[in-house]
């Protein structure tokens, strides 16, 4: 009987013509895909089709195709799912992916269209006029009080004026992705850029690197249900404490890092033993109500000098009425992660098939916490799968204050897709720990191009705001009026405010 | 074309236009002819289509300065006839005439033009437990969304604001401004891209004694109703004019910010200004847009707000409409251009262009200030009284 059912995905095809015969392939494959005996010989069956082999070869003769094996065809029966069938049958096990959800579900955001001005109102040129993306993430008060200066003027009345909040450059920052599933050139590149962007990066539930002390002001440290490298000094080192309490990948459910990944460096700074594995339980085990959550909020701020303290749920069908809950327990954001974001590791059952998507749950929290009164309180952080600038333009228009990108950024370090990272063999240095792995991010060259990467969105976004007549981020964000569905079913377009094109 | 519930549908869609404003204030409060204003608004032809044109006289009725006058626009006698019964259930009516009108070529289909000048019946306020201007706002509120062919164009004390569809020279020579002495004027000149024909639509858009005119698009429209909406106030006519005089509201009166503060927060500073300042304003100022953010008006525009203090006129954040200031003694004078001005001021001592968000303020020496800061109205009064939309009665305030 054969060992498997299962057929490579992929075929790697090598020009021997060209080949040079140097062998790198095979020092750059994480996967362990080429054997050497006087030239390359690829094993396809191992192939993730992560482009590291075919990036780095100096000749250009690698070539990964879809292995295109032809099944009797069944609309019902998919080829993938006959594998996963075969796949489970053989293992009995919760099958295991990473990334985002990859299947064809409607993407809302390619769907909506935005407006410009055209005579009536003048556009304006961001290369010649400030076009300003200043964004404060946290409470700020209904109203703004004042009293007589000494000058004739008028000053902040005293004891009154806005809370701690986080101040960004741009309405972006990077969303939480632990030490532990990335590894640490990945958190050192994203803390570097975060600091020269003026932004943020967040720790995800892995802890703070001691090597990340010098960004902390650009930091968001994470409260998961793990609490891993959790401790009063770390609490107090970052601009603000984000409680997580779901992830758009996997909603209601835990997280489990292998022990192979827990090194000494990571063992020190989720503190906990070398070797064994890191299990975040599916809920936190102190969170059983919304007043348990109030709780952890004010314990936070009191443990940490009243630190911003924000909340990470996944979307999910009641969003509105938890968004609102959150913020009515004293957050001072609230992290929406839409069903398409990012993972480190999910069951492939969770990552595609619970939640919903993050432009319906911006635009029902939005409008929940507008009809409450209560917008104010709280900002809105939409992440979950924003792939550009227009995705950005468009989640601020239904009513993100600001958005956070996880896979985007590891795009930028050279990620491809692959969705493997549970692995821990990324050839790219990415989600592995493995040194010789890890040591292909050098954490300058990353921070880089993560710089290169926000910077370009947010003159794209200066770009947009320009066309709209705008000058400043503020005038888009939830102004729905600039927004047109195209394509979009007549509830849908209802749910988010958003008026079909031609009206 | 002149019914009134057209008000509401008048705009299904946003109006975009450009338009003509000016405005004029003597601020020892000495009362000067409206042809003034007439004249300088003739030079600003250009700047509308004759789709509406307007003007808002202050101090006009020295022999009632306590009484609430009242212009009204009556699609039919029935219409007529309602109001005059609110009227008569809520005020003693001292005076109530035909407005004096000529016959002018290029207006037709105007509607009956009436006005009162009214006192609220004493006993009647009381026991409603209201300031008579809440109970004044109260009526306006029930004519405009409840009798079908009556509006109020305007309900204030000693003002009065006259407006309909026509070239704004037109109107004015129509309503005999040139017979009218105040100490305050704006004018309006309207350039819809659409074509709405009704006589309630021209601008300036009134309440009690405030009146507001305004040039330009606002580009942030769809924050700023939402914003307004979570305030309880509802944005029914889509247009921009609307949205800029609920802020002015929600900010003057109902958090009461100084009217150089409510300016900044709607135009605010740029940021790299901001941060310059010293610590004291940069705190202040910093908060402000933050806060107000979703308040601040973006876009092309300039808004001339008149009262029966004076009146403030501003422009957008980085001068995308014209504005151009001028003084001669006590006499200010704001308009969309120079010519404008140099027709009825022409050899003023100082005229200037306004800077982007600084507002130019004229105010009357002993007179209140700021604008009926006592009301004790819902927004959704306000908005309903202003526009005359129904359905804008029955919200409930959230905040």
């Amino acid at each position: 009987m054969a060992t498997t059912f299962i057929q490579p995905e992929f075929k790697v095809e090598i020009d021997y013509d060209k080949c040079h015969k140097c062998g790198r392939c095979v020092q750059q494959c994480g996967w362990g895909v080429y054997d050497f005996n006087g030239r390359p010989i690829p094993d396809d069956s191992k192939c993730r089709a992560c482009h590291r082999c075919v990036t780095f070869c100096p000749a250009h003769c690698i070539t990964i195709k879809r292995n295109e094996l032809v099944f009797r065809d069944s609309e019902n029966w998919s080829p993938s799912l006959r594998k996963a069938v075969w796949q489970q049958s053989e293992s009995g096990g919760v099958m295991l992916t990473s990334m985002g959800n990859d299947k064809p579900y409607q993407r809302i955001f390619d769907h909506l269209v935005l407006d410009a001005c055209q005579v009536t109102n003048p556009s304006i040129d961001p290369l010649r006029e400030p076009m300003e993306l200043r964004t404060f993430i946290g409470c700020k008060p209904d109203k703004v009080e004042v009293e007589p200066n000494d000058e004739g003027g008028f000053r902040l009345k005293s004891g009154t004026g806005m809370e701690n909040n986080i101040e960004l450059a741009t309405p972006l920052m990077f969303g939480g992705m632990s030490y532990g599933s990335v590894s640490l050139n990945v958190h050192k590149s994203l803390a570097m850029a975060a600091s020269r962007l003026g932004i943020t990066m967040n720790t995800g539930e892995g802890g703070l690197h001691a090597d990340l002390y010098p960004y902390t002001d650009n930091v968001i440290v994470q409260c998961a249900s793990g609490r891993f490298g959790v401790s009063a000094d770390y609490l107090n080192r970052g601009v603000a404490i984000e409680i997580k309490v779901g992830q758009g990948a996997k909603p209601g459910i835990g997280g489990h890092l292998p022990g192979e990944k827990i090194n000494r460096e990571v063992s020190t700074t989720r503190m906990i033993p070398q070797g064994t594995d890191a299990l975040s339980p599916a809920p936190h085990h102190d969170i059983y109500s919304i007043a348990d959550l109030r709780q952890l909020i004010y314990s936070l701020k009191v443990a940490s000098g009243n630190k911003p303290v924000g909340v990470k749920i996944a979307a999910v069908h009641n969003v509105a009425a938890i968004a609102s809950g959150i913020v009515r327990a004293g957050a001072d954001y609230v992290y929406l992660d839409g069903f398409k974001g990012g993972t480190g590791a999910a069951p492939q059952v969770i990552r595609d098939h619970v939640g919903i998507p993050i432009e319906i749950a911006i635009a029902v929290v939005d409008q929940r916490l507008r009809d409450e009164g209560i917008r104010n309180r709280a900002s809105i952080i939409a992440a979950g799968s924003i792939r550009s600038s227009a995705d950005m333009a468009k989640a601020i228009a239904l009513g993100a204050d600001a958005v956070a990108i996880g896979s985007a950024a590891l795009i930028a370090l050279g990620c491809h897709v692959c969705q493997s990272c549970h692995t821990g063999c990324c050839s790219w240095g990415i989600t592995t720990q493995k040194p010789e792995l890890t040591r292909r991010i050098d954490p300058e060259w990353g921070a880089e191009r993560l710089v290169n990467l926000v910077n370009a969105w947010s003159h794209e976004l200066q770009e947009i705001l320009g066309a709209l007549g705008v000058n400043a981020v503020e005038s888009l964000r939830g102004s729905r009026e600039r927004l047109r569905s195209l394509g979009l079913d007549e509830q849908t377009s209802q749910i988010l405010g958003v008026k079909a094109a031609g009206l | 074309m002149t019914t009134r519930p057209a008000y509401s549908q008048e705009s299904p869609f946003k109006i975009h236009g450009g338009c003509g404003l000016m405005g004029i204030c003597d601020e020892t409060g000495r009362r000067f002819s409206g042809s003034v204003a007439l004249e300088s608004m003739a030079v600003l032809h250009e700047r509308g289509n004759g789709l509406g044109g307007g003007f808002a006289g202050y101090g006009i009725y020295p022999e009632f300065p306590d009484h609430f006058a009242f212009h009204m626009m009556y699609h039919d006698t029935k219409g007529k006839e309602e109001a005059e019964a609110v009227f008569d259930e809520y005020f003693e009516v001292d005076l109530a005439e035909p407005m004096p009108t000529r016959v002018v070529k290029g207006i037709t289909g105007a509607p009956l033009l009436w006005r009162y000048f009214l006192r609220p019946y004493t006993h009647k306020v009381e026991s409603a437990e209201m300031t008579p201007e809440d109970y004044v706002v109260h009526v306006v509120m029930l004519i405009n969304s409840t009798i079908d062919g009556a509006f109020v164009a305007s309900s204030g004390k000693n003002m009065g604001a006259f407006k309909g569809v026509g070239y704004p020279e037109e109107i004015g020579h129509y309503f005999l401004l040139d017979e009218y002495e105040g100490h305050t004027w704006v004018g309006h000149n309207r350039f819809p891209t659409n074509t709405p024909g009704w006589w309630g639509g021209a601008h300036p858009f009134t309440l009690l004694d405030w009146s507001i005119v305004h040039n330009g698009e606002i580009s942030s429209y769809g924050i700023n109703s939402r914003y307004l909406e979570q305030f309880g106030y509802k944005c029914t006519l889509g247009t921009d004019t609307e949205v800029a005089a609920y802020l002015f509201d929600l900010l003057l009166r109902r958090h009461r910010l100084p009217l150089s503060l409510a300016c900044k927060a709607l135009a605010s500073p740029l940021w790299s200004e901001i941060d310059r300042m010293p610590e004291e304003q940069r705190e202040l100022m910093t908060t402000l847009r933050a806060v107000y953010g979703p308040a601040m008006l973006n876009g092309p525009f300039a808004i001339v707000l008149g009262f029966n203090g004076g009146m403030v006129a501003l422009n957008d954040r980085i001068k995308l409409r014209p504005l151009v200031a001028a003084r001669k003694g006590d006499v200010l004078m704001v308009a969309s251009e120079e010519s404008a001005i140099r027709e009825v001021m022409p050899d003023p001592d100082s005229l200037w262009a306004p800077k982007a968000g600084e507002p130019v303020v004229a105010r009357i020496k002993g007179m209140d200030w700021p604008i009926h800061g006592d009301l004790h109205l819902a927004p959704s009064e306000i908005s309903c009284a202003v526009t005359g939309v129904e359905d804008s009665c029955d919200t409930v305030e959230v905040s």
